[in-house]
């Protein structure tokens, strides 16, 4: 295959799927030779499931030749992580807990990528139980960055952002809990996207932070992380907090002629630990749109330095409780040294839990214990409420915020693995939006000296998705950053 | 700000239900003392009248009508449980003899 062909935007792949230029065997086929070539250096997937996939690739090409197309995602790769559910597909969610699970059904999102076409391809590395910054928590490999393998991806989902850079998969699916996507979109040099709270059903993922996280997609364009969330966002019952609102057409969004939109700079964002390389990039794209008519408005988040600390109590919190269910009783890791009930549980949560995720459940335990509720979780819970209404009160003179992903480009791998709370630092610029349930992106703004990639995150309102994205893609249109790619 | 607070992490893990190794015990008590050091720049807010969010918006309860749906075959329901006999999950003994 030719390079040209595996570094080409999903959107593009389709075009030429739907002219009949190509077949989606062709193509799959082409993204598993690709894979295979690759990963001994960048170590992005647990499973490659090539039969399947080629399989599923068949089944869209058939259909095409009847005239049966299921729309844009028909015939196209998506690699998943493996925290979401697919049907006699692992779910190990990056933990020996979990290392010989097999999903017993489809997530909501994986049953509507099905319902599209779409080819599922292959399991994606994560840090465990999605539990991370740098995908380095993962029970079963390091991920490294495709622009340098000596560094990080990002995380949790790294598998996820690595895998598009590297020109795995045209597209991927990640979740977001505190930056999950976002992160690695940007320390990757791809376009990851976190929707509102609620936009994707959370049916068939498992939990860690149920009140924060959302399922969203991975890409190499703005346009093709349109595709993607088309597909998967929408209602679904068995979420109870799934919400009943109408999908716009996001593709025929973008395609709208650029708006002067009034858009938002924090001073909060741009303090003290703010990489001058990344303060540049940002900076140079906030000129941009100023140059392109859009009012520029200095707008303030007061509490967001508070967001980390509110995040990691209401989080841990959350995951006290949501992985009390591996108990090695009904499906995951059982010790063979207990010798009663009590030390069944505690001996398989202690040898099966790694060593991040057993931080944070003692952590969300304490934080739950009595004497310290009021003081951490119920506090926490308080501040989140302000957390939120600053960014509320900022949309009322602003359509859209701009500010850094991360702090820093990608960092060496190990650098920050025994030092959590500076681990935890890596999500501050992220965080705020997970608490605030409001949607987020991350584009490509620029290189750093030492050539990785660098993000510009684009904060909308509540279910304006369609509105970060537009703004987003005006961005991408006047420059190359998404069309380089990492030499592997 | 106050000092940083000890956890006791051995009252702890026991009700998290993990057991820790005397290494692990030494490391977490130390970096979760750094961690809830941190958490202390909370003190300094003011939050007296604000309503605590559990969720980014507000949610109502839904109600669904009670239609039976397909369950899990049960073979499908205990084929990851680590032991299982007739049809069922087993575990150590709970209950003392009578």
């Amino acid at each position: 295959m030719s390079e040209s062909l595996f570094y080409k935007s999903a959107t593009e792949l389709s075009s030429l799927l739907q002219s009949g230029a190509l077949s989606s065997v062709e193509l799959t086929r082409a993204f598993i030779e690709r894979t295979q070539a690759v990963e001994p250096s960048v170590k992005a997937f647990l499973q490659q499931n090539v039969e399947e996939a080629l399989a599923m690739a068949s089944e869209s090409d058939f259909r095409r030749s009847r005239g049966q197309s299921l729309g844009p995602l028909d015939g196209i790769p998506v690699a998943i992580k493996d925290v979401i559910s697919v049907k006699g597909a692992s779910l190990s969610c990056g933990s020996r807990m979990l290392s010989h699970f097999v999903s017993p059904y489809d997530a909501h999102a994986a049953e509507l990528l099905k319902a599209a076409g779409a080819v599922l391809w292959g399991r994606l590395n994560m840090d465990e139980f999605a539990m991370g910054s740098s995908t380095e928590n993962s029970a079963f490999q390091t991920t490294s960055n495709p622009w340098n393998t000596d560094c990080i991806p990002g995380g949790s989902s790294g598998g996820s952002a690595a895998a598009v850079a590297a020109g795995e998969s045209p597209l991927t699916l990640g979740t977001d809990t505190g930056g999950s996507i976002r992160q690695p979109a940007a320390l990757c040099g791809v376009v990851g996207l976190k929707p509102t709270y609620g936009l994707v059903s959370r049916y068939g993922m498992v939990a860690y932070a149920s009140s924060l996280e959302q399922i969203g997609p991975f890409g190499r364009t703005v346009a093709d992380v349109a595709m993607l969330l088309q597909a998967i966002a929408g209602h679904d019952r068995r979420d109870s907090t799934s919400y009943k609102v109408d999908i716009p057409d996001y593709t025929a969004a973008l395609q709208a002629p650029a708006k002067k939109w009034r858009l938002g700079i924090p001073k909060e964002y741009f303090a003290e630990g703010l990489d001058p390389e990344v303060r540049q990039a940002v900076r140079n794209a906030i000129e941009f749109y100023r140059a392109q008519g859009c009012e520029i408005v200095d707008v303030s988040l007061p509490h967001a330095e508070l967001a980390i600390p509110v995040y990691y109590i209401i989080a841990t919190a959350e995951a006290s409780s949501n992985l009390a269910r591996f108990d090695g009783v009904r499906y995951s890791y059982r010790s063979p040294n207990a010798t009663d009930v009590v030390s069944l549980y505690s001996k398989s949560r202690g040898e099966g839990f790694g060593s991040e995720v057993k931080r944070r459940i003692i952590l969300g335990t304490y934080v739950l214990s009595s004497g310290y509720y009021d003081a951490y979780y119920l506090r926490a819970q308080k501040v989140r409420t302000l957390i939120r209404d600053d960014f509320m009160k900022a949309y009322e003179q602003v359509d859209a915020i701009l500010t850094p992903t991360s702090p820093t480009p990608a960092f060496k791998l190990g650098e920050r693995k025994e030092d959590p709370l500076s681990m935890y630092l890596a999500d501050i610029y992220t965080i705020s939006a997970n608490l605030a349930g409001i949607p987020g992106i991350s584009i490509p703004c620029g290189f750093s000296s030492e050539n990785l990639p660098l993000g510009l995150q684009i904060l909308g309102k509540p279910y304006d998705e369609a509105g970060i994205m537009a703004v987003a893609h005006a961005f991408e249109q006047a420059h190359d950053f998404h069309k380089r790619y990492p030499s592997l | 700000m106050s000092e940083a607070p000890q956890i006791d992490i051995d009252y702890v893990a026991r009700l998290a239900r993990v057991e820790l190794s005397p290494e692990e015990k030494v490391t977490y008590s130390a970096q979760l003392a750094d961690i809830l050091g941190y958490f202390d720049k909370l003190n300094a807010v003011d939050v007296d009248g604000i309503e605590p969010s559990a969720h980014p918006f507000h949610v109502v309860n839904v109600w669904a009508e009670d239609v039976p749906g397909e369950c899990l075959p049960k073979e499908e329901a205990i084929r990851h449980a680590a032991k299982t006999k007739d049809e069922q999950v087993m575990v150590p003994k709970v209950v003392g003899d009578a």
